[in-house]
Order: structure tokens, then C-alpha cells, then sequence
């Protein structure tokens, strides 16, 4: 593959040097030509990068250490916006709140759709179906979701105490209390993204060869060895994909805090990235807001980095 | 296919009697988690709020009063909502389409200088997340450099993000990577341009990835919420998402969940449609995404 096509990117260069010069001239006038082609293709995607990532991305850095009002030109403070945020009483609960979602949707989120789909994987029938209905509640807007919910915890007639009414056992406040409000908010997250997993451990698991089961059973291997010894292996790579995919995303969480709790009560529920928006859209704080994000983002680009070379590692 | 459990411990009684058991059990269980609050959410819309309230709940809607989902759709502005979501989704397909799927093929088949360090950057991005660049983000949007235009409340400001997808060029990329070179080189020496060879040639034969990315841009803007909120803040210019989450606080229950069945519909029905296609895009999502 690699022969060829140096063959072709380079034609074969021939004959004495006079006669290689104006060849040479046209080969470079080609090369000039096929590159302003390749650019003029290219230009769309890199103004697009451009403003709307490249540039963020150092903009997000200028905006932490400065104070701005967007009128007069940016003054430089320093440290000062990480200093505010950080003597904030929001902040340290934000943090917390924001690992104990990703914890806990690490535990539910992470480990249930193994689980089915390795149920999924054995089932001979109704498969269509159940592919089907566990990726309903992914194609549904989260908005919608996130409010379907809301009305679900309602805490007189909402369908959860409702139902733990129907088998006698006493209602939850839902949102409304600082004990069950992040756990309603993992609840929420985690029906909407079940299905996502599910469906990408159910491929892997198809790719698992059926040899390796047969000559583990026939060594005698019982059906909880089996998992432990055939499948947990040859997906490995794939859970760990998932698991710092999962991470990355359940650290930006975002719209449930906001629709559902407004990150109260308490600060119980305020995440990094609702803080975020808050400082800059409540409290006109763009710096503030700034010096957050970037410090989410130094922590996610950590786990980000490890999941793209991991990612990369799956893929052969 | 052998899995797991080995064909012949299913054939056994004990075997068939668990396995039907677990199937009983998921499918029960799968319904009750997945189907359930949507079955519930539809006949929620058909109840008075006399009956919302009422403890315990029905579970078939005492009327069929379809006069809620068109209350909702009138009170809610449903109809302008959908309209906007769809011009967003629309044009942002398309410039995603234009965008990336030009740039995909600069990279793979006219291999410019530099083209490595490109491809790099754009899939650097897919290492920081989107929500940690909101506020600049936005501030671009809001006063966009060199040009000094506001994007706010245009349908720009969704678009051109948009068409910045790291995944979608690399996706791309990597199936056009796949078309064999002869098959380029015959229309080069034919005379065709770089142009007519992606119009004739790369695109009819890269159908099935266009397809999934297709797919994948509309949902994506669709589905999205904090970009819309932020940068369609005027009322008449909302996402049907960010529409219903505003007005939501206003309206009685019943109108409010009739709204939520109607938002849900179009990415149900392209699910429906497009299962397989967006079941394949997400095996390929999760391996780089």
C-alpha cells in the first residue's frame, strides 16, 4: 500500500538533469496546483474550526485571568477569577456534587448495561424488539426527558410515589430533598443514556469468538468463569472506552441540574458546569464562569487523552 | 453463533425453563423501564388535570380528549418551535455535509501539505468537551471576530458550529481512505477535476457512511438543549427543546405533557425509520467518538 502510493505521489524522475528541469517545474507546478485545490476544499472546515473551536479554546484561556465587560478592552486580574470562584461556598459543593454524580452513574450507568447486554447477547428471541425499546429513551431530547421526570417525582400525585404508595412503602420528596436529589438526577441521566452502552457492548460481545467459550467450557469452566475468564477479557478494551467516555461525559452534566433542581436545594445538586453557566449568565461573571470551565476542562482533558489513545488502541 | 451459554445446556428442561424465565423477565422488565413512561406520558396528555392529581392514579385515561394536544400546540407556539428546529437541523445538515465531507476528501485523496497537522487539530477537539468552552463559544457567537456580526437569534449560529465536527471528518475520512485509488486516478486521466470526482465518483460510493453522518448531525442539533438556550434566547426563535423547558413553568400539566409526546415525536419516528443506520453510526461512535 505505502509503495504504491509514493510511486504515485512521486512520479519517477528520469533522464539527465537538463531534461529534469522543466519536468521539475511542472511537477512543482502540479504539486502548487493540488495543494490550492486540497485547501480550497479545506477552507469551509477550517474557518469553521476556527472560530468555533480553535479559538475558544484559546479564548476560554485569555478570559480566565481577565476582567471583562465586553465593552472596554479586557483588563488582566491574574489569579483573581480562580480566587473568587474558589472562596465561593458553591464551589467546593460543586465539585462534589459533580463526582458524586459521575460516581454514581459510574456505578448504575457503567455496570447495568454490561449486564444486559450480556442477557441480550444470550436471548434468542424478541431481540429487534429489546434492541429497540433500550435505545427509545436515547433518541427521545433529553429536554424532554428531563421534564418527563420532573413530573414523575412529583412529590403528591408523580408516578414514583405513586407507585411506592402501591406496594406500602412511604413517598420520597425526590428533588426537594438534599439526601435524594442528586440520586434523582443520576436516576434521570441514567434512563436516558442506558441504552447507548447497551448497544455498543452487545457489538462487542458479538465479535467475542464462540471457540473461546467452547474450549473454556470444555476446561471446565462454570458460567460466572466463563464471564470472568473469556468475556470480561476479550471486552476489555471496549469497557475501557466506555468507562472514560462515561466519565467525560457525566462530568458536564448540565441540563438536569438545571431543569430539574436549579441546583438546589441546598447546593445539593449544583454541577462545574451549571456553576459555570451561572457565573456567567446570573451573576455576569464571564471570568468567574471562565476559570471554571477551564478548570473542568484541564480535568477532562486528562481522562479525554486517555480515552482517544485507548479508543485508538480498540480500534485495531 | 455460540455466546456464553452452550446450545446444548438450553436444550436441557432446566435450561429451557431458565432461559424462558430471563426472556420472560427482560422483556417484562425492558417494557416496564423503557415503554412504560412513554405509554404513560402519552395517556397523561389525554387526562384532565382533575385526573393528574388523582390518587391513585388511573391507568387508562378515563376520556380520549385529543382537544390537549392541539391546545398544546396552539399554546405553546409548537407549530413556529418545530419549524425553527427543523430549519436548524436542515441547515446544519447541509453545511455539515458541505463542510466536512470537502474537507474529508482534501485530506484523504489530495493529501495537501500540512494535511496530517490539520486532521491532528480537528480531531484535537474531540479531546475537550463541548461544555468547557460554552461561555467562549458563545461569546464568539455573539460577536463574531474580524467580521464583528452577531449570530444571536440567526439560525447561523447553529449551523456554523455545527459544520465544526471533528468526528464527522474523521469518519469521513476514514471511509474515503477505503475507495481504492485506481478507480480515481481512471477519472483523473480522464480529465475530471477534483470536483467531479467527489460528485461522481466518492459520493455515490460512499452512501452508506453519508448516510450515518446525515443521521447524526440532525439528531445531534435536534436533541441539543444548552447551545439553543444560549444562543436563541428571543421567544419566537426557540428550539422546540429550549421552547418547551421555558414555557414549561406557565402552562397547566396536561398541555405541558401533550407538548412533550409532540417534541418527541420526530426523533422517535427517524428512530423508527432509521434504526439500522443509527445503530451503526453508534458502533462507530463508540470506538472514536
Amino acid at each position: 500500500m505505502t509503495v504504491t502510493e509514493e510511486r504515485v505521489r512521486r512520479p519517477p524522475t528520469r533522464g539527465t538533469t537538463d531534461r529534469r528541469s522543466p519536468r521539475k517545474r511542472g511537477a512543482l507546478q502540479r504539486a502548487v496546483g493540488r495543494n490550492l485545490t486540497a485547501y480550497g476544499f479545506l477552507c469551509g472546515a477550517l474557518i469553521c474550526f476556527a472560530l468555533f473551536s480553535w479559538y475558544p479554546m484559546f479564548r476560554e484561556i485569555v478570559l480566565s485571568f481577565q476582567q471583562n465587560n465586553f465593552v472596554d478592552p479586557g483588563r488582566w486580574v491574574g489569579f483573581d477569577n480562580f480566587r473568587t470562584v474558589i472562596a465561593d461556598p458553591a464551589f467546593a459543593a460543586a465539585w462534589l456534587n459533580t463526582a458524586a454524580f459521575s460516581g454514581l452513574a459510574l456505578v448504575i450507568g457503567y455496570a447495568v448495561p454490561f449486564v444486559l447486554a450480556v442477557v441480550l447477547n444470550e436471548l434468542k428471541h424478541a431481540k429487534a424488539y429489546l434492541r429497540f425499546v433500550v435505545y427509545l429513551p436515547v433518541m427521545l431530547p433529553p429536554a424532554v426527558a428531563v421534564l418527563l421526570f420532573k413530573w414523575f417525582y412529583d412529590p403528591g400525585a408523580g408516578l414514583f410515589n405513586q407507585a411506592l404508595d402501591a406496594v406500602h412503602l412511604p413517598p420520597l420528596s425526590w428533588l426537594d430533598s438534599t439526601s435524594t436529589a442528586l440520586v434523582s438526577l443520576v436516576i434521570v441521566s441514567t434512563w436516558m443514556n442506558l441504552g447507548t452502552g447497551t448497544l455498543i457492548y452487545l457489538a462487542a460481545l458479538q465479535s467475542i469468538p464462540g471457540e473461546l467459550y467452547e474450549s473454556a467450557e470444555l476446561d471446565g469452566a462454570g458460567l460466572f468463569k466463563r464471564v470472568r475468564h473469556v468475556t470480561i477479557p476479550q471486552t476489555k478494551l471496549i469497557l475501557l472506552v466506555m468507562l472514560l467516555l462515561q466519565i467525560v461525559a457525566t462530568m458536564q452534566v448540565f441540563i438536569e441540574p438545571y431543569l430539574l433542581t436549579g441546583g438546589g436545594p441546598e447546593n445539593a445538586t449544583v454541577t462545574v458546569a451549571y456553576l459555570m453557566y451561572q457565573y456567567a449568565f446570573n451573576f455576569g461573571d464571564f471570568g468567574g464562569g471562565s476559570a471554571l470551565g477551564l478548570m473542568l476542562m484541564i480535568v477532562l482533558m486528562v481522562f479525554s487523552a486517555i480515552y482517544l489513545r485507548v479508543s485508538r488502541e480498540a480500534e485495531r | 453463533m455460540r455466546t456464553l451459554v452452550s446450545p446444548q445446556s438450553l436444550r436441557t428442561p432446566r435450561g429451557r425453563i431458565v432461559y424462558w424465565t430471563i426472556l420472560t423477565l427482560t422483556v417484562v422488565g425492558f417494557t416496564g423501564a423503557f415503554v412504560f413512561p412513554l405509554y404513560w406520558m402519552v395517556t397523561g396528555a389525554l387526562k384532565s388535570p382533575d385526573e393528574l392529581a388523582q390518587i391513585p392514579p388511573s391507568f387508562f385515561p378515563k376520556t380520549f380528549d385529543f382537544q390537549v394536544y392541539a391546545d398544546a400546540w396552539e399554546q405553546l407556539q409548537l407549530g413556529v418551535f418545530l419549524k425553527n428546529t427543523a430549519l436548524y437541523a436542515g441547515g446544519a445538515w447541509l453545511f455539515t455535509l458541505a463542510v466536512d465531507v470537502t474537507a474529508a476528501y482534501a485530506l484523504s485523496k489530495l493529501r495537501p501539505v500540512l494535511g496530517k497537522l490539520v486532521l491532528g487539530a480537528m480531531l484535537a477537539t474531540l479531546m475537550i468537551p463541548p461544555m468547557v468552552l460554552l461561555l467562549p463559544t458563545y461569546l464568539v457567537a455573539k460577536d463574531l471576530p474580524i467580521l464583528h456580526l452577531d449570530l444571536l437569534n440567526t439560525p447561523w449560529a447553529i449551523w456554523l458550529p455545527a459544520a465544526a465536527n471533528g468526528f464527522f471528518v474523521f469518519l469521513l475520512k476514514r471511509f474515503f481512505d477505503s475507495i481504492p485509488k485506481e478507480l480515481l486516478e481512471a477519472a483523473e486521466i480522464d480529465g475530471a477535476t477534483p470536483m467531479r470526482i467527489l460528485w461522481s465518483i466518492v459520493l455515490p460510493v460512499s452512501r452508506p457512511i453519508i448516510g450515518v453522518v446525515s443521521i447524526l448531525s440532525v439528531v445531534t442539533v435536534w436533541k441539543d438543549f444548552v447551545w439553543p438556550l444560549l444562543v436563541l434566547p428571543e421567544t419566537s426563535k426557540m428550539s422546540i427543546s429550549v421552547g418547551i423547558a421555558s414555557l414549561s413553568a406557565q402552562m397547566p400539566q396536561n398541555v405541558l405533557i401533550a407538548s412533550l409526546v409532540i417534541a418527541s415525536l420526530p426523533t422517535i419516528l427517524v428512530f423508527f425509520v432509521f434504526q439500522r443506520s443509527i445503530m451503526a453510526g453508534l458502533t462507530a461512535g463508540s470506538l472514536k467518538g
